[in-house]
């Protein structure tokens, strides 16, 4: 915790723009660079930063630890339900091309943001989670 | 001129990474490789591989850099000095320098940057720069690759990932509600 004025400002003013970056950074990664790893890493930075700042109760509270570690594991089911998903609908696991069965390119598109929205999950949710379990630590 | 650029950049790579040696103060240590991070993607970018550049500025600058402050909060801010015999010093003196000297000598086998003859050109890459886009639909050829070609991969890393979460939180969280 901190209980310098400025840091506390900035870090409050700046703690949503990361979230919105990392948002922009999962969901253009198709078109730009980027992508769900890049995106989940901005992510647990903004509420990790905001812990540091404002301490890790307040941020728990925001967003709890259970919710973390079901991001973590979310990310991955997903990830795995679309190779699932397209296996059933005839392709290879993970053959995107089958998850659409007109247009394989638009079922590649849709499989790769629906991969990487799993990948930035994930990240997000184990890299917070780590945190909190050593902030947490400390704590007690 | 961007071979330049590069040069000036890993020559001031060093000259950060020798004075981070040298130095003490971990708050200071903490910051400064997280500039070495950033100039890294700067050469990254410099070589064209955006994506890689993205990656280590928000793992090695960004994340790294707020992990380590955090752990900076609950040490102190100042290493002492290394203490142990002057030969266990040389040795490890010793033991860094083979060591570089041995990767130094493997570099040499590495093909040359740029070379269109390297085998790494050579396999699939045409087929993916070619082809990537009108498979996919995705014009950042990186992502298609990562997400589709390589999809596999891609669950696997994130399984990994996963994985090393759960290993964590396994051993060091407390379930225990022993505080209100």
């Amino acid at each position: 915790m901190s209980d310098n004025v400025i840091v506390r400002v900035v870090v409050k003013m700046l703690a949503p723009f990361i979230l919105l970056f990392a948002l922009y950074v999962q969901l253009h990664g198709d078109y730009g660079p980027g992508g769900g790893f890049q995106a989940g890493v901005i992510f647990a930075t903004g509420f990790i930063v905001y812990a540091i700042v404002f301490g890790v109760r307040r941020t728990i509270q925001a967003l709890p630890f259970a919710a973390v570690t079901a991001m973590a594991s979310l990310g991955l089911a997903l990830y795995a339900t679309v190779g699932f998903v397209a296996l059933g609908l005839g392709g290879a696991f993970l053959d995107y091309g089958a998850l659409d069965s007109r247009d394989p390119v638009h079922g590649q598109h849709v499989g790769i943001v629906l991969i990487e929205l799993g990948v930035g999950v994930t990240v997000a949710g184990v890299l917070t989670a780590v945190f909190y379990t050593f902030a947490e630590r400390r704590r007690r | 001129m961007e071979r330049l650029h590069i040069v000036l950049l890993i020559a001031l790579m060093i000259a950060l990474a020798l004075a981070l040696v040298r130095m003490r103060n971990l708050l200071a240590i903490a910051i400064l490789s997280g500039v070495y991070s950033l100039l890294l993607a700067a050469v990254y970018t410099l070589l064209d591989a955006v994506d890689v550049a993205f990656t280590e500025a928000a793992v090695g600058a960004g994340i790294t850099l707020t992990l380590m402050l955090a752990a900076l909060s609950l040490t102190t801010r100042r290493e002492t000095r290394p203490g142990g015999r002057a030969a266990r010093r040389v040795l490890g003196l010793a033991v860094a320098f083979a060591a570089g000297a041995a990767l130094v000598y493997a570099s040499f086998d590495m093909p040359a940057l740029g070379d269109a003859a390297a085998p790494i050109h050579n396999h699939v890459a045409d087929r993916y720069i070619a082809e990537g886009p009108r498979d996919t639909g995705v014009p950042n050829i990186v992502t298609a690759v990562l997400a589709s070609y390589r999809g596999y991969d891609t669950l696997g890393e994130v399984t990994v990932i996963f994985t090393a979460g759960i290993g964590v939180i396994a051993l060091l969280w407390r379930w225990r509600r022993d505080e209100p």
